[in-house]
């Protein structure tokens, strides 16, 4: 239970970071803070009153991560990208991948 | 179809465009056109006949590698998804043929990144149409998400790059609240399976907090009015073809997600409190969707508007379903008005692409008289416009006629009239597309160059959307028999 | 009985076809283009003398092609049917000729004759359309296709009269969806039938079926130009002759005349809507229309203008005809349907032939015009007198039906309303016929200049105008003959009121 709570917590901790932050990587981050927060609770789903914790749960957390991994590297790429950029002075302009 | 099962069909739908977007990426460059043509012609042919198997047949199940419930993943297919597929298919082909025209040279970096990513996206959409768990969808919605963020970086431009950015952001959010609501319902009945998760809901507070969570978490996909701030730019700064794939088919994912839950999940916890609320945005997104898109200065934009006004009705007539005597008559209007949607905006964006082309830009300063130009993109926008507008023959009348009768049956005066003054607001921007589109003044753009694959393409779509009109009946059908064949089942299971 | 199947079909498609082959084909095949459109156009014309033949002997023409749930395309030839037919069939063939001349050397001509094939397409549709769902997907299609048309030229006053035209009809398009709908649902159908279908339900649906009723006609009464909904019809004069005679005479405006026709007779029932007490206010805003029309007629100097209020005024007596209640008033109304018509395609024909060979937009610069282009000035004179309602010419035959009618339906002020109508229309008529032939060119103020060297019309302009005016003066002298639009529209009163 008390995992549960802590995950609701962290969910509306990145949900705020998610709509009061500018800057791309704050942003990101708050991102993935909401993602621990949903895993965190769906861990706090498996526990049972007796025997083993549910495993599917687990399951779902593990493929959850992977997701929110590439998610993130896309994100970040997508980020530098646009420092990139406005490094360059040119944001209008044409950048080879 | 002969001799080929209907779940041989369905596996086929999801494994083809994947398979070919690991062979694309692989072979690089040089095989664009053998990828093009075979995922243009195998994969439709699939989506054929998963869609023809399942109206004759019914709906099908198969459990992937022999695993069943719950610890399997479980594929469904049923009119609702078959059609979607039939729709993706149909787009997903047009966009083939157009792509390999539009982005050209085989050397072109976007070119290299799009018929990998294109391809994995319409696998994806096709896994989503097909996902039969809450957990398979999560995972496809977010796959969905990936190939779309990178379709429409794909070019390097700051404005897109920097849209795309916060369309990730703003998809990731989405999918997490979406992942939340799943993890109540898990939380809460043990099972993922959405026909076994909807015989179980209730009207408890957990069931509607899922119920709510998972809806925000699509609607914000979804782009419903007031979440849409992310679509105009995403959509607009994007690549023709890939415009037209993100407006006809992915948003429409999101939508078709809302629907299958509201009819197969939580038709038990949704409150009238809850379906007129979303009701209420759809309207304001049909209002402010179309005003935007009667004020802005480039023709994509319009384009990307239009979609925010046509999202809205999709969610405007949802209160329309608790009705149970209306039920078919909404889902086939809102199964039609999507399809018909699909296909006139994917029309839309494509023959705006091939104006660009020759004008160079999309600002509506430019294409002044472009009608002399590209004859055939213009007329092929003005037949998409009628699907919009919903005029006859074409889908979007024969949908609206649907809803319309449904909404003044059940007496919901005020969706009748919004979905009226929608219709005349879409009019009015369509239209001033065409007064420059005529206008005298010398076109300014190339006149020598033509694009007619990619003008017979958005042809090809527009006169789609407007044959479509003549699909309600044969819709209305399939979705009466396969309601009275959910409501036997029902009752078999029940006692 | 495939015949009774493929005919509707055939029409349909004579006009279809060659509108998709002109777009298909290269913008310079100006000479196959021609070929294509007159060879629908004639076709569809052999077609339609077959079928008026079938329909006086009672053969059914009747074609259904699956669309919405429960309510199939349904392209139907009745009587009433057949005479919008072939006046549509019968003018677009004199229209194509004078359009083929008129726009000789003129830019988007592929697109003009394309659209104007699609146009009469959509006006066969609405002519044989069965129920009220066909009528408005053709209604709407309507609207859609003569959009190019107005907007044809692409100047920006061509463009805002454009705009002004499809806010009117669109608006007026999704009153008669919701009325439609509306309709359905309460009726449970929309096939058109004679004597109405709504019978049995007055009784306990009556207020709901009123307000429906109103719907409908305000939403044909948009193309119909009924006062207050006719700010479109004198702002969409800015399109080319051929479109403007084409408009008023055959498409648009007797669609919504059509419409309204459709709806009293064959959705209401006449004797039914008289019962309920609907045919009143509709005898009120057709008087109003009609005088308000010709008063407007009156202050304009721009010729086409002044047609077009006269078209306003004209049209509404089709509505007038039908709202009185009584048999010969509705004949009255409905033999101007293609009375007016024959006689304003002649007026605008004529008008076009100046502006094109003198270069003369108003009537102040019509002085004496009458000497250098005759022919034209006399189809003019011919089709004026019509209008006004000299005997034996076409406009009195209608006049005549509707003045006996009204008598016969205790409305005698509909007959005040007609003679100063009549009155009316011979003062705005009259001073241009005498301006015309009469009037000396004025040397002094430099008028002279606007016609010095205006010649006679070329015979592609000129031959149509003078056979419509031909035509106007022998339906009216046989209007008794056997196959006389008169002879028609009581056949088609008949089978209306059952007599």
């Amino acid at each position: 239970m008390l995992y549960a709570f802590g995950g609701v917590a962290l969910v509306c901790l990145g949900l705020y970071g998610l709509v009061a932050l500018e800057h791309m990587l704050r942003r990101i981050l708050a991102v993935n803070v909401m993602g621990t927060g949903v895993f965190l609770i769906l861990i706090a789903s498996a526990a049972r009153a007796e025997g083993a914790p549910d495993p599917v749960p687990h399951a779902m957390v593990l493929t959850g991560i992977v997701v929110a991994v590439s998610a993130t590297a896309l994100a970040v790429a997508l980020a530098c990208r646009v420092a990139e950029q406005e490094q360059e002075g040119r944001p209008e302009g044409e950048v080879k991948p | 179809m002969i001799g080929v099962g209907a779940e041989t069909w369905l596996i086929l739908c999801i494994a083809l465009p994947f398979t070919l977007a690991v062979a694309a990426y692989v072979v690089g460059p040089r095989a664009n056109l053998y990828v093009a043509w075979l995922a243009g012609l195998a994969i439709p042919l699939a989506s054929a006949g998963l869609c023809y198997g399942v109206v004759t047949e019914g709906a099908i199940r198969y459990a992937v590698g022999g695993w069943d419930q719950p610890l399997g993943i479980a594929l469904h297919a049923d009119v609702l998804s078959g059609l979607m597929v039939l729709l993706s298919a149909v787009v997903g082909l047009v966009t083939c043929l157009y792509g390999h025209r539009y982005l050209g040279g085989a050397d072109d970096a976007s070119s290299r990144s799009y018929w990998p990513l294109w391809l994995m996206l319409w696998g994806a959409l096709n896994a989503l149409f097909l996902a039969g768990d809450a957990f398979n969808v999560y995972v496809t919605l977010e796959l969905v998400t990936l190939a779309s963020v990178g379709l429409v970086a794909m070019t390097g431009k700051a404005v897109s790059v920097r849209a795309s950015f916060r369309y990730l952001i703003l998809a990731l959010a989405g999918s997490l609240a979406y992942l939340l609501g799943v993890a109540l319902l898990y939380a809460q009945h043990g099972v993922l399976d959405l026909v076994m998760l909807g015989e179980q809901l209730g009207t408890d507070w957990a069931s509607v907090a899922a119920c709510a969570a998972v809806t925000v978490g699509l609607i914000l996909k979804a782009a419903l009015f007031p979440m849409h701030f992310w679509l105009p730019a995403a959509h607009g700064s994007a690549p023709a073809p890939v415009s037209a794939v993100l407006s006809a088919l992915v948003v429409k994912a999101s939508f078709y997600l809302v629907l299958r839950y509201w009819l197969d999940v939580f038709p038990a916890s949704v409150t009238d409190v809850g379906s007129f609320v979303l009701s209420g945005l759809g309207a304001a997104a049909i209002i402010w969707g179309s005003v935007q898109a009667l004020r802005t200065p480039r023709l994509k934009l319009l384009v990307a508007y239009s979609t925010v006004a046509q999202l809205g009705y999709l969610f405007l007539v949802l209160p329309l379903l608790r009705d149970a005597a209306q039920r078919d008559a909404v889902v086939t209007g809102l199964i039609c008005l999507a399809l018909a949607h699909g296909l006139a905006k994917a029309g839309a964006f494509m023959a705006a692409g091939a104006m660009q082309r020759v004008a160079g830009d999309d600002g509506m300063h430019g294409l002044r008289g472009v009608s002399v130009s590209t004859p055939v993109a213009v007329f092929a926008f003005a037949l998409a416009g009628i699907s919009l507008m919903g005029l006859p023959p074409a889908g979007g009348f024969g949908a609206k006629w649907v809803l319309l009768d449904a909404s003044i049956a059940s007496d919901n005066w005020l969706i009748a009239a919004i979905m009226l003054a929608g219709g005349l607001l879409a009019a009015g921007y369509i239209f001033r597309f065409i007064r420059v589109a005529f206008h005298t003044e010398e076109f300014a753009g190339s006149v020598v160059t033509r694009h007619r694959t990619l003008e017979w393409s958005a042809m090809a779509l527009a006169l789609a959307a407007l044959l479509m009109g003549f699909l309600v009946e044969p819709i209305s059908i399939w979705v009466a028999n396969a309601g009275a064949a959910g409501t036997t089942q029902l009752a078999e299971v029940v006692p | 009985m495939t015949a009774s199947v493929l005919m509707p079909l055939i029409v349909l498609l004579s006009s279809l076809v060659p509108a998709v082959l002109i777009f298909l084909l290269p913008a310079d095949r100006h000479w196959l283009r021609g070929a294509m459109s007159l060879g629908g156009a004639t076709l569809k014309l052999a077609i339609v003398a077959i079928m008026l033949w079938g329909v006086f002997h009672e053969q059914t023409y009747r074609l259904t092609i699956p669309f919405l749930p429960g309510l199939p395309l349904t392209l139907h030839a009745d009587a009433l049917s057949m005479f919008l037919i072939t006046l549509s069939a019968l003018l677009w063939l004199f229209t194509t000729i004078y359009a083929i001349g008129y726009l000789d050397n003129a830019p988007h001509r592929r697109r003009f004759f394309g659209f104007f094939s699609l146009c009469v397409s959509a006006t066969v549709g609405i002519a044989l359309a069965g129920d009220l769902l066909t009528f408005l997907v053709f209604y709407e299609l309507l609207t859609l296709t003569t959009y190019p048309l107005v907007a044809h030229r692409g100047s920006a006053k061509a463009l805002q009269a454009a705009r002004t035209y499809l806010t009117y009809t669109l608006g007026g398009g999704a009153v008669l969806l919701l009325a439609t709908v509306w309709l359905y649902h309460v009726a449970g159908t929309l096939a058109f039938r004679e004597q109405g279908f709504l019978n049995g339900l007055v009784a306990e649906q009556g207020p709901t079926l009123t307000v429906i009723f109103f719907l409908l006609i305000a939403g044909f009464g948009v193309k119909a130009a009924l006062v207050p909904l006719h700010g479109w019809l004198p702002k969409a004069m800015v399109a080319p002759a051929p479109v403007s005679a084409l408009l008023h005479a055959v498409a648009v405006v007797k669609a919504g005349a059509f419409g309204i026709v459709r709806v009293v007779s064959d959705v209401y029932g006449i004797e039914t809507s008289d019962q309920m007490g609907l045919l009143l206010p509709l005898t009120l805003a057709a008087s109003f229309t009609i005088v308000y029309g010709s008063v407007r007629a009156l202050a304009q100097d721009d010729l086409k203008r002044r047609l077009a209020y006269s078209t306003v005024s004209q049209v509404s007596y089709i509505a007038l005809g039908l709202s009185l209640g009584s048999p010969i008033a509705a004949l009255g109304g409905i033999v101007h349907l293609v009375h007016q018509g024959v006689m304003k395609i002649t007026l605008f024909f004529c008008a076009g032939n100046l502006a094109e060979s003198a270069g003369i937009y108003r009537v102040s610069q019509m002085r004496g015009i009458g000497r250098r282009m005759p022919w034209t000035m006399a189809a003019f004179t011919v089709a004026a007198f019509g209008m006004i309602g000299i005997p034996p010419l076409a406009g009195f035959v209608s006049k005549w039906h509707l003045g006996v009618g009204a008598a016969a339906a205790n409305q005698g002020w509909v007959i005040a309303v007609l003679v100063t109508s009549g009155l009316l229309n011979a003062a705005y008529f009259l001073p241009i016929i005498h301006t015309a032939w009469f009037a000396v060119e004025n040397s002094v103020n430099g008028k002279s200049d606007d016609h010095k060297d205006a010649a006679e019309a070329k015979w592609p302009l000129l031959a149509p105008a003078l056979f419509t005016a031909a035509l106007s003066m022998i339906i009216g002298l046989f209007a008794t003959a056997d196959a006389s639009p008169l002879t028609w529209a009581t056949l088609i009163m008949r089978r209306e009121f059952g007599l």
